[in-house]
């Protein structure tokens, strides 16, 4: 086994201790003395005139201990929630019921099947309504109004926003050689962690103090959100994130479960645990993309690429609960113009309700990036088709060049670092690109159908400037602290939350690299408000730009405290000191220096101090992002298609990632495999469909298809390193950079495999009926009931 | 995580056993084995039974043996078992292929051959094959036993000719000098069926002497293709026979559109596995002969 | 209806009085305190739940409690021997087989039985084998070196035994 790097490199993980031990502590293992259950009850319509909610069986149940409704909740102001785009969504259903699994009525029972037993005793008479279920029928003139509780409300229009320069983008239109337009769907998908979320209440009724243990990726804006929505005093709001199975973005808003968990704790004076199944999980939390989008790529004819316009229709479901920064409700759509040196460009999106699950911004989007990346990279490929280019040829010659980093996008971004062309030759060298033209030209002169997909992205992540980016007015900055125990033992509090991320090594490994202290003498500490400084949470790829920097930070600043108290102790000025990996010693007397660890036990000592140094080695700190932080890769998708069947093999997958600076390269690589996955499933098998009548069609994991290890290649990967020059370790985060990259990847090849029967799109996801669709030329619509 | 409602629960010691539980609890029991199918459908509630009758501890039907030429599966068989066994694989590779794209292997592990045949999924490989080497299904009751033809034992969707009382206890395949093979398209590694075909040919000199085609997933009447059975048989075991017989099965199947497929994709799906297995079928033939030449 | 099940799990014996509906998996968990294995989903698909059920690995999330009365049940919390973790726990530690941890205990015993009844698997034998669970973190490509990784182990330390007793009877 490999051993612990002093600091930065690969090192085994910390918590896997426990983990293959199945001594993981996640929220459905969290039992507490006389716990009670809940269950929910939801909606079989998608949208529903409540007429009346008979109770009374439920109550007389033997191991009943209460049953809420939306009568219940109004009566405690708690009936309706703030969600995190300024909208208000129902925790229990009061007027209507809106998408099929809203939240009707919550039964808290002595075990979790009589809970379930007591869900059928519930007698809901619901009155059903014409329900909008095609996001492009929502603005018509006769559709249903969802919304109506909201006042003045007389159509399901949520927002209009805009952003680049509409008339230079027109000029630009209009004057281009060749101009390429195509409609694209980023179909509704699931992050579908494989915990489902949930929590423990526990209102200590003496105390007042409420303890929530749930699955959240951001603690403390919970605990600011339960205390703006329950009216608890924040400073009695406890949460605890323990382990958590996976987040992906599906775990960053509050869901009425567990608002309904709280409430029957302060009902029954019991903890109540609810966990939802997964059933629940997939058909009412937080979806993702839902985008419809139609794209226009102007160039001239030899493929120098000048403009883009984009119009997205986005399906917000029934309530707006979209998590992104308020001043963002396209998320960080607004990164459409991708990797690539062009002259104009315009972007207009219009929100819309619908009669599904709110929510929009989740499984690893880098707030929608994720959206617009699949945009653009398709855009170039269906350009490439028109001017019958290489796609790999038309990329190299419109991507960025490293000489203009920093560079101001056309939409108003600064990418702070980049060598873009060194990513994409790397990839295309690891993919040995020629070769595998000139085998897809011989294949097809077989007949065989062979794709060649490439896609190029640049994300930006790190929210976030906090002038600019706030979630319901917190804005995005990380605290930390650190404590250096007199023995030279060091405790890292942390405000952001792992997730599988793997923080207590990696955050670890950052301050030993600070520090020059073993990564096992430093105890990470997150995931509990009481016990941890005030942060926005891990989503977005933002601990290592932002909790990664403020770890660094307070750790130099621990460092330079270390530096006055050596001084002390060496009896020498703190400017005659240098530093060296885990010492300060005295300039130009190497022998002459004091260790970490020596220095700690001196600052807990009788040593007198200059008179303004307290003592103690400990420090806070708040990191407050100067910018984003723009990783970027360039990937290569390999895959067969059984022309008979229309069904597809991934055979390879070269991923070249650029994160910045690698804290521990072996984790970084695990969370591109992962997102690789992903690119597989939401690219071949991943989609939520929705009858007409907006029954769910990928309710369940029969339906809604994850990609298992035989759908996986083995991933190839190879990297390059440029350092961000604004985060204090030039690195850049990595965790969705994979999810974002690889579906247009997969895509691409797809489409490029089809190339003899001349198909030049095919939406998500490309399942065998999808891809023989295609090459009948009647496109499947993947959103809808197929017929 | 759904859990199912309240039933009894009794452990059959015997067939017997089984057979007076069945008649104690009468039509609102069930009778588990691997669970498989039955288990998910109570979590999630679409289906109630008041009693279940564990078989389980019924060894004497999980086995596999060969009897008076006719391969005899116990209808407790596992997937898994059924998929290792050198037995079945050496006289109907067929079903190999199949047990290799049904469900995964921790499922194949529990799950059990009588199992999967009655809850008769519309989409069930199983079902399939069987129909296509023309197994038969016994079954016991307190009044005896009785064998039915598999290609009888549908009723229709999730319905078959078991009653209330009776115990699906082996399945039996007479064994010939055959080879037969079979294919599925999936949307993804143990997913059901879009479309799935399994063939058995027996050849005499370039002659289709017989043939059986089952097909899951398609709507085809108890899970095969008669019209296109009785055309193959008699006449070459050529491309364009096999193309024209699987055209024929498509015409004659009548799958229904879901989120796997529009109806006219799963039918050209039929047309070309169907095409496929027979091919597989042949070349498979055609392998054993030559070698029993070369031996 | 309650009934009382006699269950040998992990080689300890529990008795305890359980309905007859009550799952394997909330038996290991709830009952015994077992929290290592997982539950994801409620349709035998995702396999965070497999245990071993008289040493062959199932969905405890479909089987019922009773009907392992009389049985034996290993789960991951029986991988770790007095002589330190299992070879498998070690691979998966080694590979970074695992990231948020939810899947692993199922992957473990899937994999635990994988190499007891195929000692050289290939990587299609290791994906073939857990096809029928689902990890949302890792890709399955570090799941995969972390079976092989095992395997090797394993082979190594067998091979070694087999050369030590060669140089034995030379001696």
């Amino acid at each position: 086994m490999t051993t612990a790097p002093v600091g930065h490199g690969t090192m085994l993980r910390k918590e896997d201790a426990r983990f293959i031990r199945g001594r993981g502590t996640y929220v459905d293992d969290v039992t507490l003395p006389g716990m009670l259950y809940g269950a929910m009850l939801r909606s079989p319509y998608a949208h529903a005139r409540i007429a009346s909610i008979d109770i009374s069986a439920a109550r007389a149940h033997p191991k009943v201990r209460a049953v809420l409704t939306g009568d219940t909740l109004a009566g405690l102001n708690l009936a309706w929630m703030p969600t995190l785009s300024g909208d208000v969504q129902a925790v229990l259903a009061t007027d209507k019921v809106r998408f099929q699994g809203q939240e009707v009525a919550f039964v808290v029972a002595e075990d979790r099947y009589a809970a379930r037993d007591a869900l059928e005793l519930i007698d809901v008479d619901y009155e059903p309504l014409p329900a909008v279920i095609d996001a492009r029928q929502a603005l018509a003139e006769d559709a249903p109004v969802i919304r109506d509780d909201l006042e003045g409300r007389t159509d399901n229009h949520i927002f209009d926003w805009e952003t680049g320069d509409k008339a230079a983008a027109d000029e630009v239109f209009a004057t281009a050689e060749v101009v390429s337009k195509q409609d694209m769907l980023y179909p509704r998908v699931h992050p579908a962690p494989l915990e489902t979320c949930g929590a423990v209440a526990h209102l200590d009724k003496v105390t007042g103090k409420l303890t929530v243990w749930t699955t959240t990726q951001a603690p403390h804006a919970h605990r600011t959100l339960y205390a703006i929505v329950a009216g608890l005093p924040e400073h009695k709001i406890r949460i605890i994130s323990p382990d958590i199975g996976g987040g992906f973005g599906n775990k960053v808003g509050i869901y009425p479960g567990y608002v309904c968990a709280v409430v029957g704790s302060i009902v029954t004076g019991k903890p109540v645990k609810w966990m939802e199944d997964r059933s629940e999980n997939l058909m009412s939390t937080s979806f993702a993309r839902d985008y419809h989008m139609h794209g226009e790529i102007a160039s001239t004819r030899d493929g120098k690429i000048l403009g883009l316009r984009v119009q997205v229709l986005a399906d917000h479901g029934a309530f707006n609960g979209t998590a992104q920064p308020t001043k963002f409700p396209a998320g960080f759509f607004g990164v459409f113009t991708g990797s690539y040196d062009l002259t104009a460009a315009h972007c207009s999106v219009t929100g819309v309700y619908t009669n599904k699950a709110p929510g929009g911004v989740a499984y690893a989007c880098s707030f929608r990036i994720t959206e617009a990346v699949y945009l653009v990279e398709r855009l170039v490929d269906v350009l490439a088709f028109d001017l019958g280019m290489d796609p790999a040829e038309l990329r190299r010659k419109n991507l960025l060049r490293p000489e203009q980093f920093p560079y101001p996008s056309r939409t108003g971004w600064e990418y702070d670092s980049g060598d873009y062309p060194r990513a994409l030759e790397t990839a295309l060298d690891l993919a040995g690109y020629a070769g595998l033209r000139a085998e897809q030209r011989e294949k097809r002169e077989r007949g065989e159908l062979m794709g060649i997909g490439i896609s190029f992205f640049t994300e930006a992540v790190g929210a976030g400037p906090r002038k600019h980016m706030d979630i319901l007015g917190l804005g995005m900055a990380d605290g930390a602290e650190l404590r250096v125990h007199p023995t030279g033992k060091a405790v890292l509090r942390l405000s952001c939350q792992s997730q599988g991320q793997g923080h207590e090594t990696t955050f670890a490994q950052l301050v030993a690299e600070q520090l020059g202290i073993p990564p096992d003498d430093v105890d990470v500490v997150h995931g509990d408000t009481d016990q941890t400084p005030f942060g926005l949470g891990t989503y977005g790829s933002r601990s290592t730009p932002v909790s990664g920097a403020v770890t660094v930070m307070v750790a130099r600043k621990v460092r330079e405290r270390a530096r006055i108290v050596a001084s002390a102790m060496l009896e020498v000025s703190p400017d005659d000191l240098e530093w060296e990996k885990g010492r300060w010693f005295v300039r130009g007397d190497q022998a002459s220096g004091r260790t970490i660890q020596e220095i700690a036990l001196a600052a807990h000592s009788d040593l007198e101090l200059p008179e303004d140094v307290e003592g103690h080695l400990d420090a806070t700190c708040v990191y407050n992002p100067p910018n984003l932080t723009y990783p970027f890769g360039a990937y290569v998708c390999v895959v067969d298609v059984d022309a008979g069947t229309g069904q597809v093999k991934v055979r390879r997958f070269v991923a070249v990632d650029d994160c910045g600076v690698r804290i521990n390269p072996m984790i970084v690589e695990g969370q591109i495999h992962g997102g690789l996955a992903d690119g597989i499933g939401m690219a071949l098998m991943q989609v939520m469909a929705f009858d007409e009548d907006g029954n769910h069609l990928g309710g369940s994991f029969m339906d809604y298809l994850l990609p298992t290890a035989k759908e996986c290649p083995s991933w190839e990967l190879g990297e390059t390193v440029t350092p961000s020059p604004h985060h204090p370790i030039g690195a850049k985060g990595i965790g969705e950079s994979a999810t974002v990259g690889s579906p247009p990847a997969v895509v691409n090849a797809v489409i490029d495999a089809l190339r003899p029967y001349g198909v030049r799109h095919a939406d998500m996801p490309l399942t065998p009926a999808a891809v023989w669709s295609a090459v009948q030329g009647r496109p499947l619509r993947t959103d809808l009931a197929i017929t | 995580m759904q859990v199912p409602a309240q039933f009894r629960y009794e452990k059959a010691v015997s067939v017997e056993h089984a057979l007076t539980l069945l008649g104690r609890y009468g039509p609102e029991s069930r009778v588990v084995a691997g669970g498989h199918s039955l288990i998910p459908m109570m979590k999630l509630r679409l289906a109630q039974p008041e009693a279940l009758i564990d078989i389980n501890d019924l060894h004497e039907l999980a086995i596999i043996s060969v009897e008076r030429h006719v391969l005899c599966i116990g209808a407790l068989t596992r997937h898994a078992d059924l998929l290792s066994s050198a037995l079945v694989g050496e006289h109907f590779p067929i079903f190999h292929d199949a047990e290799r794209v049904i469900a995964d292997p921790v499922v194949r592990n529990r799950g059990t051959v009588g199992g999967s045949l009655c809850q008769a999924d519309p989409s069930e490989d199983l079902s399939a094959a069987f129909a296509a080497v023309r197994g038969e299904a016994v079954i016991v009751s307190p009044e005896g036993r009785r064998t039915v033809p598999v290609r009888e034992f549908f009723l229709g969707p999730y319905q078959t000719v078991v009653d209330p009382g009776e115990l699906l206890v082996q399945l039996r395949v007479p064994i010939r000098s055959s080879a037969s093979a079979y294919q599925k398209v999936e949307r993804r590694a143990g997913d059901w069926a879009v479309a799935a075909a399994g063939a058995e040919l027996v050849l005499d000199d370039g002659v289709v002497a017989d043939a059986g085609i089952g097909l899951a997933a398609l709507g085809a009447p108890n899970f095969h293709a008669r019209e296109a059975e009785s055309f193959l048989v008699g006449g070459p075991a050529t491309d364009e026979r096999f193309a024209e017989a699987a055209r024929i099965a498509a015409e004659h199947c009548n799958p229904i559109a879901d989120q796997r497929g529009p109806e006219e994709y799963k039918r050209h799906l039929a047309k070309t596995l169907v095409t496929r297995v027979l091919s597989v079928a042949r070349t498979r033939w055609h392998g054993l002969h030559s070698g029993e030449k070369a031996r | 209806m309650i009934m009382e099940i006699t269950v040998e799990v992990n080689g300890s014996s529990y008795t305890r009085s359980v309905e007859p509906r009550l799952l394997l998996v909330h038996f290991l968990r709830d009952e015994l305190g077992l929290t290592g294995t997982h539950w994801g989903c409620d349709t035998s698909n995702c396999g965070t739940c497999v245990v071993w059920l008289d040493d062959v690995p199932v969905k405890s999330c479909t089987v019922l409690a009773v009907m392992a009365d009389g049985h034996s049940v290993r789960t991951v919390e029986g991988l770790e021997g007095a002589d330190g973790l299992d070879p498998v726990q070690q691979g998966f530690m080694a590979c970074h087989g695992l990231q948020c941890g939810f899947c692993t205990p199922g992957m473990l015993m899937t994999a635990r039985w994988l190499i007891d009844h195929n000692p050289a698997p290939s990587e299609a034998d290791i994906r073939e084998a857990i096809s029928g669970q689902l990890c949302r973190c890792t890709g399955y490509e570090n799941i995969v070196r972390s079976v092989r990784w095992a395997a090797e182990h394993e082979a190594g330390l067998r091979e070694r035994t087999v050369e030590d007793a060669g140089t034995e009877v030379q001696a």
